[in-house]
């Protein structure tokens, strides 16, 4: 099956743990050389569900199939050929920079032979060429996250499973993981990340599965959603009255109207006749953009905050 | 939870977690040696001769190499208590070193082996410095004694088990204290690490003989002297026993700890 099925199949998964249901009957499939984006807010179950198509936690009920093993039971053989980078770092600190990449290829079963042959490229991918035998403790965290994702490679996996990679990185890092991770996915690596930030998915993968309350709200591609789901255009309004003017005068144009504080996002079909209305309105400021994947998210998801 | 009661499997990859504990290991060896080879030199030494100039023959047996069969498994017994409370709940609470090996292909049984395996080194390195010790201070008198070496590491493997089954309770450092409070200490002075049994009521007498550390001490003890001790089959036994079922309800509480 892993040649011509799909990496990852989860069919009607469920996990709670007590009474609180943090995944209900999730089904999605991952086909190799995609790479999958799980966004939702906080809680919405997306570590849950990494950590259940690993084999780290195992289901109420349903079924997972990774990379042709069942999960959890055969999650062992299914991790040879994964590559995990985790949200938050765990990085061995009582070792230096390549014996970290060392000790983490020997559970793989690799030979110290083939690791160190390795080790040279992976560090090189990671930027970090000549800290072979830095501390980790004197890395940066961008240093960190890099070597983070060249020990999840350690092992040539076939699929790279990341939460939130990029969470807590300058845009320096960032755009390096990032370029990173194209250059795996045309080397053919299947990856699944999480992320908060919609950038990222909207650069970075090929579909998408939006989460919230343990379920998919939303699937399919980065334009796919954005189409289905909402207007082409927003022009957020603000200043002086700006609420009570999108309220009363430019609610005429709108096919949905936002509130949030004190600005007005006006969901329109096409901006014109909005934008002349608002020449009208000198006291008010306005910014007109395409509509883009935060926008689907937070009409799925809802503007409150969650914790 | 039914699942988390399953039989421990282990796949032989449980190895690569011992190397990864003997790498950090062979970092700091001599200050670990030094300490394993001082420490008992000079306890040996001062409360040795000291007691020993207090205390004739211990059962036609002078004190200090009393006070060796007593230690060996004493020292034992706390390198492997040490090494599976405070390192392996730093590597599993502290650092997250456990998650991080179950990104590969090893199962928490592993870790678990790997960690139990690698305590139980550890103390067979102590112990085998206190003979180390006793013998060049020429208190050991029989070669018998070398095969204190083959018994260290069972001693060593059950109280790894034990110490790791307080080690998947615990919250904090700071919770160990009550082991060593309510268990290690009392258990020393109820098991002849420092003094003979014969004097005490026989209801301690009989708790003791419940105890894994008076079993080791009656083992170390005898072949230290020269003699295969009466029963040592059952104190075999006896060790057996708690190291399985420390070992089974450590891994049961650990997989409940880690399925968060």
């Amino acid at each position: 099956m892993s040649a011509a099925g799909p990496v990852l199949a989860l069919r009607g998964v469920r996990k709670a743990f007590g009474d609180r249901v943090v995944v209900r009957d999730v089904t999605f499939d991952i086909e190799p050389g995609q790479c999958f984006g799980l966004l939702g807010p906080n809680g919405a179950g997306k570590t849950t569900t990494l950590r259940l198509a690993l084999g780290l936690s195992a289901p109420d009920s349903g079924a997972i199939r990774v990379l042709g093993h069942a999960i959890p039971a055969d999650a062992r053989a299914a991790r040879h050929r994964i590559g995990v980078v985790p949200q938050f770092d765990n990085l061995d600190p009582d070792f230096t920079v390549a014996e970290n990449l060392l000790v983490f290829g020997r559970y793989f079963g690799l030979t110290d032979r083939v690791i160190r042959e390795r080790t040279p490229d992976l560090l090189a991918f990671a930027g970090l060429e000549g800290r072979e035998a830095a501390p980790i403790a004197s890395l940066s965290g961008g240093m960190k996250r890099r070597l983070t994702l060249a020990r999840a490679l350690v092992n040539d996996p076939d699929l790279i499973v990341l939460d939130e990679p990029t969470t807590g990185l300058d845009p320096q890092a960032r755009h390096l993981i990032w370029e990173r991770l194209r250059n795996l996915r045309s080397a053919g690596k299947t990856i699944i990340l999480t992320t908060h930030f919609m950038e990222e998915a909207e650069r970075l993968c090929s579909h998408l599965g939006v989460m919230d309350a343990g379920q998919f709200v939303a699937m399919g591609t980065p334009r796919e959603l954005i189409r289905q789901t909402i207007e082409p255009h927003v022009i957020e309004v603000h200043g002086e009255g700006a609420i009570e003017w999108a309220r009363a005068e430019g609610a005429r144009f709108v096919s949905r109207l936002e509130v949030s504080g004190e600005t007005a996002f006006c969901y329109v079909p096409s901006p014109e006749p909005i934008v002349a209305a608002l020449a009208a309105r000198p006291g008010l400021a306005y910014l007109h953009r395409p509509a883009n994947l935060e926008d689907v998210f937070i009409k799925l998801t809802g503007r409150e905050l969650r914790d | 939870m039914k699942s988390d009661l399953r039989a421990p499997r282990f796949s032989g990859r449980f190895v690569h977690v011992w190397r990864r504990n003997a790498l950090v290991w062979r970092k700091m060896m001599w200050p670990s040696l030094l300490a394993n080879l001082g420490d008992p030199l000079i306890y040996l030494i001062g409360l040795g001769y000291g007691l020993g100039m207090l205390v004739p023959d211990v059962g036609g047996i002078p004190y200090i190499t009393f006070l060796a069969g007593g230690s060996i498994a004493f020292s034992t017994m706390n390198s492997a208590t040490f090494e599976a409370f405070y390192s392996a709940f730093s590597r599993m609470h502290v650092q997250k070193t456990w998650d991080a090996i179950l990104y590969a292909p090893l199962d928490l049984d592993d870790i678990i082996a790997g960690e139990a395996v690698f305590a139980a080194t550890k103390a067979t390195v102590a112990g085998a410095a206190i003979l180390l010790v006793a013998t060049l201070l020429g208190v050991v008198h029989s070669p018998l004694a070398a095969a204190i070496l083959l018994v260290l590491p069972l001693v060593g493997l059950c109280f790894a088990a034990l110490g790791l089954v307080i080690t998947a309770v615990a919250r904090s450092y700071d919770f160990f204290s009550y082991y060593f409070t309510l268990v290690v200490t009392p258990m020393a002075m109820m098991s002849g690490v420092f003094f003979p049994l014969d004097q005490l009521p026989a209801a301690v007498r009989a708790v003791a003989a419940c105890l894994p550390l008076s079993h080791a001490v009656a083992i170390t003890r005898g072949l230290v002297t020269g003699n295969v001790p009466d029963g040592w089959g059952w104190s075999i036994v006896v060790l057996l026993v708690y190291t399985v079922a420390g070992f089974y309800a450590a891994v049961v509480l650990l997989r409940r700890r880690l399925a968060n």
